[in-house]
């Protein structure tokens, strides 16, 4: 991060210029400083290209033998080896991808958009509703996340759709959280109060005149939450809950597991993709973070 | 009220709660009960079925069923589990122990070892350790936990096998109290240091950031300014009010602790409750899992309350007029 500030020294004078440039300009600008967002933003476009190009370039079927099992990387047929039943590691890999970004990114939308309405109505109404919602919210924490989604998908049966529900659904206290709090504190505001008074309704008041203002610290919070939506559903198939028929990261490890002292591969190379993947969104996360808010950006 | 009580009054709702959803949860669960104990006793006469549904109240109302559910809890009665073959208390209780134990190290390490490093960063912001430290809490961060404890596991299996990779104990058993104590220590390294590993990066994080704060206030400056040494700034004013986020992340993050602790006593075999939830959702033993989420909420609900307890100890401001009035911060010199 030192050379955050060195880069910012030159590219100075803009900021003390007369004119304040648009905000989203000197948002991008702010981003294209800060230098491990810009890691994590070729990271994560590694990643998806892989997973989703991948199969064009490399085109195997990650669900059939290519050679015996245990082949170590650089065999002749698979380049990252392969696993307990011959396939291939790479193409598996590729596949995998597709089906862990695309349950963490869903189960972060559910778990945004629950813990938004929550977070809102509680933090705009306050009293008594505030009171019950929060209520809800404290019960949803007492509960370990994991063992709910364990014995939901264990109930509602492991599919794609019932996992994804599942991880949403219990991974939304803390965004609430963060809503109520942003939510009390700018429904005080001085355009609040004029947009009321102007005869503004309550619907209006909380999406179109609050929700903007307290967007940027909740955008923050959805990323982290894609993050941990990953590292959910990675933990779930690892342990076998996951669609059995879906290719996943945490699927290729859990199947793998017994094996490990003797091919290593097969459970280090699916957790590396998870980790760049989780590592990527968290450093463009807190780069946003960090553009968003000039009180940081200074120090 | 006494804020105590109203705590506790709270608790109990909230645990009633967890049992109506335990209790919906059975009823949404495919098949009831008597007919997996059919299942594994494999088959049963029409009569013993009968018999054994009139047994469980499965032939009364969804709601006397529920409040024949709250009584039986109420005393101590879970369930039995067959596939276990014992009363799912005794489970329970017998696998409690070995959770506790893991998950209270596992967060004393997270929480030394990640406030230190965020004093450490707060301090010397440029130092190479800091760049360390940032590294170290993305990788975190970022790294799944179970994936994380597999590859400790083949480290110190194949490679630098000083630490057992798998239970508690030593199948030999150990002939002296202190020998057990210390076998028991010597497994638990490598589980607890796996589960630490996430709450490090976050402790670090927010005690970094929050010791930043603190020290830029005007109190350390004139704590500073009378010539205090750095050590008793840091240790005897600033970390105080630093810690005040750490303990408020310690409470909100015990159920998550848990749930990590389902990952990793099952990477390393470690015989608690985790490992127990991971086996009876593989057998559907719907009595042990639902009993699981139960004590994990009340473990949970006793964490919170001792992280209030504490936070009102570390922040006089929360702590009301109860805390003896310190001397004068100058007069202590």
């Amino acid at each position: 991060m030192t050379e955050t500030t060195s880069a910012r020294t030159t590219a100075a004078p803009e900021a003390t210029g007369p004119k304040p440039a648009h905000p989203a300009l000197e948002f991008l600008r702010a981003f294209a400083r800060n230098q491990s967002a810009i890691i994590g933003l070729i990271l994560l476009a590694i990643v998806l290209g892989t997973t989703f190009l991948g199969p064009v370039f490399y085109d195997v079927d990650p669900y059939s033998m290519v050679d015996m099992p245990f082949v170590a990387p650089g065999g002749d047929y698979a380049p990252l080896g392969t696993d307990y039943l011959g396939r291939d590691m790479l193409a598996g890999i590729i596949e995998g991808g597709r089906a862990t970004l695309a349950v963490g990114a869903a189960a972060a939308v559910i778990s945004v958009v629950i813990g938004i309405l929550i977070g809102s109505l509680a933090g705009y109404f306050g009293g008594w509703i505030d009171a019950a919602l929060m209520k809800v919210t404290e019960f949803f924490q007492i509960l370990p996340t994991l063992l709910l989604a364990m014995v939901l998908v264990t109930i509602f049966g492991a599919t794609l759709v019932t996992i994804t529900i599942a991880i949403g659904a219990v991974s939304w206290p803390q965004v609430a959280r963060l809503a109520r709090a942003e939510f009390m504190k700018i429904r005080k505001l001085d355009y609040v109060q004029a947009a009321r008074t102007a005869g503004a309704r309550d619907a209006y008041l909380i999406f179109r005149v609050i929700l903007p203002a307290a967007l940027p610290p909740l955008v923050v919070a959805a990323g982290l939450a894609v993050g941990a939506a990953i590292l959910f559903e990675a933990g779930m198939s690892f342990l076998g809950l996951g669609d059995p028929n879906t290719m996943s990261w945490g699927l290729i490890i859990g199947q793998n597991r017994n094996y490990l002292l003797d091919a290593w591969w097969t459970v280090t190379l699916p957790g590396v993709a998870i980790f760049i993947t989780v590592l990527a969104i968290s450093l463009v996360g807190d780069g946003i973070n960090d553009a968003l808010n000039p009180k940081l950006r200074r120090r | 009220m006494p804020p105590l009580v109203k705590r506790l009054a709270s608790a109990i709702g909230l645990l009633v709660a967890v049992l109506v959803l335990n209790f919906l949860l059975i009823q949404m669960a495919p098949g009831d009960p008597v007919e997996v104990i059919v299942g594994e006793m494999g088959g049963a006469s029409e009569e013993l079925i009968a018999r054994l549904r009139a047994e469980y109240g499965l032939d009364k109302p969804v709601i006397v069923q529920l409040g024949l559910y709250l009584s039986k809890v109420v005393t101590g009665d879970f369930g039995y589990s067959y596939y276990f073959n014992q009363p799912v208390l005794s489970l329970i209780l017998q696998r409690l122990p070995a959770t506790i134990l893991l998950v209270v190290s596992s967060l004393m390490i997270a929480v030394v070892v990640g406030t230190l490093m965020g004093i450490y960063s707060a301090r010397k912001p440029k130092g190479l350790l800091s760049h360390f430290v940032t590294i170290f809490s993305l990788v975190g961060y970022a790294a799944p936990v179970f994936w994380t404890g597999l590859m400790l596991l083949i480290l110190f299996a194949s490679v630098f096998p000083i630490f057992p990779v798998s239970g508690m104990q030593n199948v030999r058993g150990s002939e002296t109290w202190i020998g057990a104590v210390l076998d028991v220590l010597h497994h638990l390294v490598l589980p607890s240091v796996t589960l630490a590993s996430i709450y490090i990066a976050t402790y670090s994080r927010l005690s970094r950031a929050s010791m930043l704060d603190v020290l830029g206030s005007d109190y350390i400056r004139t704590a500073r300014a009378k010539g205090l040494n750095e050590r008793r700034v840091i240790f005897g004013h600033a970390l105080r009010n630093g810690l005040i986020p750490v303990v408020t992340m310690v409470g909100l993050q015990f159920g998550q602790l848990f749930a990590g602790a389902v990952l990793v006593e099952t990477v390393f075999n470690w015989p608690g409750l985790g490992r127990l939830a991971y086996e009876s959702i593989l057998r559907r033993d719907y009595p042990t899992i639902l009993a699981i989420l139960f004590f994990s909420a009340i473990l949970v609900m006793v964490a919170n309350i001792l992280t209030d307890l504490a936070y009102g100890r570390i922040d006089p401001r929360i702590g009301g007029g109860r805390r003896k009035p310190s001397k004068p911060k100058g007069a202590a010199q």
